[in-house]
This record gives structure tokens, sequence and C-alpha cells, in this order.
């Protein structure tokens, strides 16, 4: 369907009109090429304030519901995840992480 | 106000707050993942939050920018909600059309009359305020029931960086390049707000996405405003301002805590600060950051601080108190 399934769509199959027949079909996409540095979450160090969530341009930091037990014992209800597939890896969330449980790391392929 | 009452339009309720803490921000994405644009965009975020605060019932219009390029590259689209785009110059006559024809399906009972759906016109500071002007002074002076927000990276920076009037003074950019004679753009930014006041629009905001509780309270006013409303938001640009892509939240910040942007709500022509600073950073710090300013020399930092001073000045003035302190250095 897009560039990342490695083929264009062809004449025939693009609708009458050219309409786009599915709202927000770019979430098929696969975004993660674009990045050199990927951030990986510590949930240990997490205190789940939610400004990764807030300040992701892609929507790539995902909100898990589940029950996570840190090692000190706190509990928290949600948790935060990355979409790989979607991140770009800007590095925002690293950035404005309030309790640095964010690191950047390089991507090997 | 009585003064008000007079001319189109009704102010939301700004008596209560619907965003007190970020728990308060809807989880449901209507801006799709995947998009096409720049790696920790300003813009991505701010529409990811206008359309959490205004939900699904809602028409977008978009003028040509950085965002409809971005989002909408054929065979697909990052939107969740109706979206139309028609010509760079028109979002808001195209705005204006549409909210005229919701108020004939309800006429008509094609729409249930207790419906509430608005329509958003969103351009960047091109389309606004250069070449979406007059249309969007029609709008404003309609009185039609529409929501207008601009993006405002600060030049057209989808073609490559050319100037426009929302453009601040002393920016690099490839219309005003850096060389013996030139140093960069000499012009300083258009007053959006002020031609909006001038317009007697019963709600007008700026807005800056480093704050986003402020960004996402002023968006769901806006949208409650009956009648005409205006946004400015500012949008940090990284290939633009010439800045690193994790650096977009950090520079949004210190555009506020120096001063250079102010965070105003202005509810029936009553002007209110927001988000209060009552130290100020020098405007060095927000410059330093920034490689399309990198170009400045002492002498004309100190301008631009006196500048910004004097503007600082005048919006104490205008709001009756001190909400933007004076400078401390470090």
């Amino acid at each position: 369907m897009s560039e990342s399934q490695g083929r264009l769509l062809g004449w025939r199959e693009i609708p009458i009109g050219g309409i786009v027949q599915e709202p927000g079909n770019t979430a098929k996409n696969d975004m993660s090429a674009w990045r050199t540095f990927k951030p990986v979450i510590d949930q240990e160090k997490c205190v789940r304030c939610r400004l990764c969530w807030i300040f992701c341009p892609d929507a790539a930091i995902i909100e898990v519901e589940g029950e996570y037990r840190t090692k000190s014992g706190r509990v928290y209800k949600v948790s935060y995840h990355v979409d790989y597939q979607h991140c770009k890896g800007c590095g925002i969330c690293a950035n404005e992480c309030p309790v640095k449980a964010i690191k950047m790391v390089e991507e090997v392929r | 106000m009585v003064y008000y009452a007079y001319f189109q339009g009704k102010a939301p309720d700004v008596t209560k707050k619907r965003f007190k803490t970020v728990w308060d921000i809807p989880k449901e994405e209507l801006l799709a993942p995947g998009h096409r644009m720049c790696q920790g965009c300003g813009a991505a975020i701010v529409f990811r939050h206008l359309l959490k605060a205004v939900g699904k019932d809602v028409v977008i219009v978009q003028a040509t920018g950085c965002v409809e390029v971005t989002t909408t590259v054929f065979p697909e689209t990052a939107w969740r909600v109706p979206y139309i785009h028609v010509a760079f110059e028109n979002a808001a006559s195209v705005a204006s059309g549409i909210a005229a024809a919701i108020k004939a399906l309800k006429r008509k009972g094609v729409l249930p009359p207790d419906k509430k759906v608005k329509v958003v016109a969103t351009a960047g500071d091109g389309g606004t305020f250069d070449i979406g002007m007059q249309a969007l002074s029609g709008m404003l002076e309609r009185g039609d029931d529409v929501m207008y927000v601009v993006y405002d990276n600060e030049a057209y920076m989808n073609t490559g960086i050319q100037r426009s009037s929302a453009t601040p003074w002393g920016a690099w950019t490839t219309t005003t390049p850096v060389g013996k004679r030139w140093r960069g753009e000499w012009r300083w930014k258009k007053d959006i707000v002020g031609i909006a006041l001038a317009h007697r629009v019963p709600y007008i905001a700026t807005a800056n996405p480093a704050y986003p509780l402020d960004l996402i309270e002023k968006f769901r006013r806006a949208f409650e405003t009956e009648g005409p409303s205006l946004v400015h938001v500012l949008s940090p640009c990284p290939p633009g301002w010439r800045i690193p892509p994790d650096k977009t939240i950090e520079v949004a910040k210190l555009a506020t805590l120096t001063g250079m942007w102010v965070n105003l709500e202005i509810v029936e022509g009553q002007p209110r600060v927001t988000v209060k600073v009552p130290k100020r950073k020098p405007v060095k710090v927000y410059l330093k950051m920034q490689g399309r300013f990198r170009h400045l020399r002492d002498e004309d930092i100190a301008f631009i601080q006196k500048v910004v001073d004097a503007e600082v000045e005048r919006i104490n003035k205008w709001v009756g108190e001190e909400a933007i302190g004076p400078v401390v250095e470090e």
C-alpha cells in the first residue's frame, strides 16, 4: 500500500476519484528508518508523569494500563512503552523526562 | 462586557477549567502516527493536542503549509476527523462556507439542531500573516462560527525557510541571508493578536506547546466560543530554527521564560497573562540556542533585549499587573 510495504499503488487499485477511503491510514507506515537513536524507557526509574506521552510529536509513546510493581515496592497503574514502528527518534522524550528514565540508545541494524 | 454584546459572538465559560491535570487529557489519538512531519516537529505536538481538545465533531480546514503537505500524502491521510484543503489563501473563507452549510443543514433538519459541529480553520504563519490575511479578516469581521488556529514557525519552512511577516528581527532565512550588507531579517514580527483584537473578536489567545495544559485549555475555550476565535501558537521548527530535534520543547519554554513570547488570553477585550514569569531570563539564552541567530553580535542582542523590555512593559501595563517580571541574570 505505502512505500513501507515496498510497492506503490497502481491506477487500477486507487478508488475512483482518488478518494482516500480509510481515515488515519498513515498509521500503517514504518517510520523506524528515520531514526539513528531509539528511546528506551527504564520502567524502574519512570515516575509515570505522562510528560513523554504529552510531548511526543508522533504519538509513539503508548500508555498501557496494568499494574507495575517496582523493586522498591511502588505500584503504578499505568506504564509507558515506545511504539518503535512510529518513533522517529527525535529525543524530545529523553530531553524532557524529569527523572531521566529515558535513554537514547544507538540503533544497531 | 456590555460593549462586546453589540458585536458578533459570545465568549466561552472561562470560570471553569476542563483540563486541570495531565490526566484529564483524553487518550484517543485523532491524528494518526506515521505522518511525514520532521523529527521533533513542534506543529505535530500542537495538532495532536488540538484534536484531543476538540474531539470528533469537528471539520478541519487547512491552508497549504507544512502540516497539510506532510499529513495528506496521497493515498494516505493522518486525519481521523473530516478534513478539507482548498488553497493557500482561503482557509478562513472555506471555513466560513462550511459554517454556513452546517447552519443550513440544521435548519433543514438534516443535522439535529442541538448537535455541536464546529469548523476549525488551521494555517501556518505564511497562510495567515501574509497570504490568508484578507480571508481571515473577512471571517473575523463577519462573525462566522469558526475557530482559527495559527501555528507559527516564523518562516515558510515547508518550501525551504523563506521569510514571512512573522519572522523575528535578526533571524537568518534563505531570503534574508547573512553577509556583509545584510544581517538577517531587519523587520519586526507582525502583531496578529492586535489585528484580531481590532476586529472585536470575543476570544483570542496565544499559546506555547511547552505548557500543554495551558495550550489544550485554550483550544477548548476557543472551541466553545460562539462566533470567531483565534489561537496563535508558537511552533518550534528544528530544521528552520537550526536547533537539534530534541530541543523543541526546551526552546519553546525559553521563549516564554525570556519574554519573547507571552501566553495571553483576551476574553471580550480583557487581557490576562496565563503563564506568569516572575523572574525573566535574558533573551541571550533563547537566541544562543538557535542557529538562525548565530550571527548576532552583542549589540544586536542588546537591541533585541531593549525591544523585548519595551514590549513586556507594554503588556504589563495593558493587563494591569506585573505579569512578566524584570530580567534576572543567573
